[in-house]
């Protein structure tokens, strides 16, 4: 078990031991999980706090993890708060009831470790996981560091909560990269945590007998489509609220958050868009050739769902040359998801960049800072022939 | 245990206008279950005939609290409910008034949702010891998306995915036995019954849901349409089932097996699969009668070991 003590200072953490520690502070009335590397050590520590009375949560050790999400979608239309954790083949698995949860409106709080999808099995990281799940109708925060992914799963339980979304939410942190490797991160008290958090009180549930409802009704056309209409307009009203609640966690933690992290983006003529840990690799490459004096840049989305299209389209503009670093192919022959979704928001602005795809770090393969250096080269290419002579690639392979 | 008189007097709680067939076994058995507690009851039921038929948006036949949420998964849902209902009481923070309140938890599946698709949820949430009753309403087939066959259609049954052709005279498997597969898991409760006994059925819910732990009821239900039966002839048909012992009545509570219903008068079981078309196919194929004798065989075997093990340890 991790020791780690109820104070702001600095306290070395994983980042599985930070979600769990969270967790802990949050105290879930339910927890329905099934292990799966590389999220393990979430449940394991959890299920520790569960043992020695440090939460008062019902763990649910399902059998599957389709079973672990169908006991939240029940945990959750009962009235409780709940909270889980998977990765890769486990978040595949489910897949029906990720759709039938947010669908039904419930906002079930998940942690994915992200872990490359089968075949061939590998246990490393990459973002096929939650990039498979990104139309399931859940919200998706990624996390560059420990610090962020804990902070993120805090900031989660009152976006999903929030009686203008009503959605379930997923928290996303490279696998092994974040999840396994200690960082010095500062931790809220828990009163402090408890006092952000709040209690969860739905408008309904099947636990209110008094007054009987019905959950996960059979609709006819004429109802679904109304219904899907409700669900997509809380996707699209849950952007404010996620800056909202970052406003109100920057006054509890002093730590602020954006849809978006820019870095030295502002006067850069060539940019790199990357999600979670490699935006840490990309920002020294950034560094790097700042000294050289090259007009560089990165773009860091920390919300991927609901996409803040406008924000994104407003930060590449007048760039030059932009990189999309994806690490997952949509195997569509069109690169990989990020790409698609970032070159479509640029389309109708009249300075859009030129953009360019590089899949990278596919079942944990290495991306160091010379990959990301080698990616600015092929920028300063695009940027000074106007020509993109690779739509679409993959790197060091 | 409640009269007959008493169960009428009981509030309806699950409501008519729902849209199941006529001649359905499935709702007097629900109407029965439900009636069978005086605790409140939170209730799930798997995809299938009863979750179409009483749910139809904005309409529901459930006046108690309900939820569906998919087809494999009855079991893992209803654990979660009643996760959540431990979890609030201890947190003193359940919905309403009432802190102490008891609640009974209920999930309904049909023989696909839970022979075969929730199998392993089913499994999963026995072991691990939840408070609830599972009722699997065992029509024989997929009946809900035009009668499949599942792990639960008798042999020889012709299904639109067992068809009775030209070479294969429909279904060529013998049924699971999920009714023992569930008793191995060692819970406190497991019961056989049929809609046609109300006093038998009746009991083993009241015995069921008093229970604090998991207990498991397999009911036979008509169905007209995959029977290729009269609807008049359902609750007929049901009592002939335990009448030939394809379907025996029987209990077994704390490990203890009881055959509920022992017949003075063992039917043949062609008497069963005569009025129904499902089997009438083996009446005019050659090879037809071979695989009714194989039936009455097999089922001859399984009510022998059955009373057996009557009185006995299991």
């Amino acid at each position: 078990m991790t020791a780690v003590a109820q104070t702001q200072r600095e306290t070395g953490l994983t980042g599985n031991s930070a979600i769990a520690y969270a967790m802990m502070q949050i105290n879930p009335d339910v927890c329905p999980a099934y292990p799966i590397t590389p999220s393990t050590s979430v449940i394991e520590e959890f299920s520790s706090y569960v043992a020695d009375g440090k939460v008062e949560t019902e763990l649910i050790p399902t059998e599957s993890e389709h079973s672990a999400m169908s006991a939240g979608v029940g945990a959750s239309a009962a009235g409780a708060r709940v909270m889980t954790a998977t990765s890769a083949q486990g978040l595949a698995l489910m897949w029906e009831m990720l759709y039938i949860a947010s669908g039904m409106r419930l906002p079930i709080i998940l942690t994915d470790v992200n872990r490359a999808l089968s075949a061939p099995i590998n246990i490393h990281c990459d973002h096929s996981d939650t990039m498979g799940a990104r139309d399931s109708g859940w919200l998706q925060l990624y996390s560059e560091t420990v610090q962020e992914a804990y902070d993120n799963l805090i900031m989660a339980v009152r976006i999903a909560e929030d009686k203008r979304v009503q959605l379930p939410i997923m928290v996303c942190l490279d696998g092994f990269i974040t999840s396994h490797a200690i960082e010095n991160i500062s931790l809220l008290s828990t009163e402090a945590v408890q006092g952000f958090v709040g209690e969860y009180t739905p408008d309904s549930a099947l636990l209110n007998v008094e007054n009987p409802a019905t959950f996960g009704a059979m609709t006819l056309p004429y109802a679904y489509m109304p219904l899907k209409k409700q669900q997509s307009d809380a996707m699209t009203a849950s952007k404010p609220v996620v800056e909202e609640i970052a406003a109100e966690f920057a006054l509890l933690s002093g730590r602020n958050y954006g849809l978006l992290e820019e870095y030295k983006l502002d006067d850069a003529e060539v940019a790199i868009v990357v999600l979670n840990s490699s935006a840490g690799t990309v920002k020294d490459a950034v560094d790097t050739l700042r000294a050289q004096g090259k007009k560089v840049g990165a773009l860091k989305p920390r919300l991927y769902r609901p996409f803040p299209h406008a924000e994104i389209a407003k930060a590449l503009s007048g760039k030059k040359a932009v990189c999309v670093l994806d690490r997952a192919d949509s195997m569509n022959g069109f690169g990989g998801p990020l790409f698609t979704d970032i070159r479509s928001a640029l389309y109708s602005d009249a300075n859009r960049p030129q953009i360019i795809d590089r899949i990278y770090g596919l079942g944990g393969a290495d991306f160091r800072v010379n990959d990301a250096l080698g990616v600015f080269d092929e920028l300063f290419k695009v940027q000074e022939t106007g020509q993109v002579d690779e739509l679409i690639k993959y790197l060091t392979v | 245990m409640a009269t007959l008189k008493e169960l009428a007097k009981k509030e309806e709680l699950f409501t008519g206008g729902h849209r199941l067939c006529a001649g359905c076994g499935i709702p007097p058995i629900v109407r029965l279950i439900l009636r069978s507690t005086d605790s409140n009851i939170v209730a799930t039921t798997a995809t299938g005939c009863l979750e179409v038929a009483s749910s139809v948006y904005p309409y529901t036949a459930w006046k108690v609290p309900w939820v569906h949420s998919a087809f494999e998964n009855a079991a893992a849902t209803i654990t979660g409910a009643e996760g959540a209902y431990k979890a609030l009481k201890r947190k003193k923070r359940l919905p309403g008034s009432d802190q102490e309140r008891d609640i009974k938890f209920i999930a309904f599946g049909g023989d696909g949702g839970t022979y075969d698709i929730g199998f392993q949820a089913l499994s999963g949430a026995l072991e691990r010891g939840h408070n609830f009753l599972y009722v699997c309403y065992d029509n024989g087939a997929y009946m809900n998306t035009g009668v499949q066959r599942s792990s639960a259609t008798p042999l020889g049954s012709n299904t639109t995915t067992s068809p009775a052709g030209e070479v294969i005279l429909g279904k060529q498997q013998w049924r699971k036995d999920l009714t023992k597969i569930v008793a191995a898991h060692n819970i406190p409760y497991v019961g056989q019954a049929s809609p046609h006994n109300w006093r038998d059925l009746s009991k083993k819910s009241e015995k069921a849901l008093a229970i604090n732990g998991p207990t498991f009821l397999n009911v036979i239900s008509a169905c007209p349409l995959g029977w290729y039966a009269k609807p008049e002839d359902s609750i007929a048909l049901c009592k002939l089932a335990t009448e030939t012992c394809y379907w025996p009545l029987y209990e077994i509570e704390e490990g203890v097996l009881k055959v509920n219903y022992k017949p003075k008068d063992k039917r043949p079981i062609m008497e069963w699969i005569k009025p129904q078309g499902r089997f009438k196919h083996l009446f005019k194929a050659d090879g037809g009668m071979e695989i009714i004798e194989e039936f009455q065989r097999r089922l001859d075997e399984e009510w022998e070991r059955l009373l057996e093990l009557d009185g006995k340890r299991v």
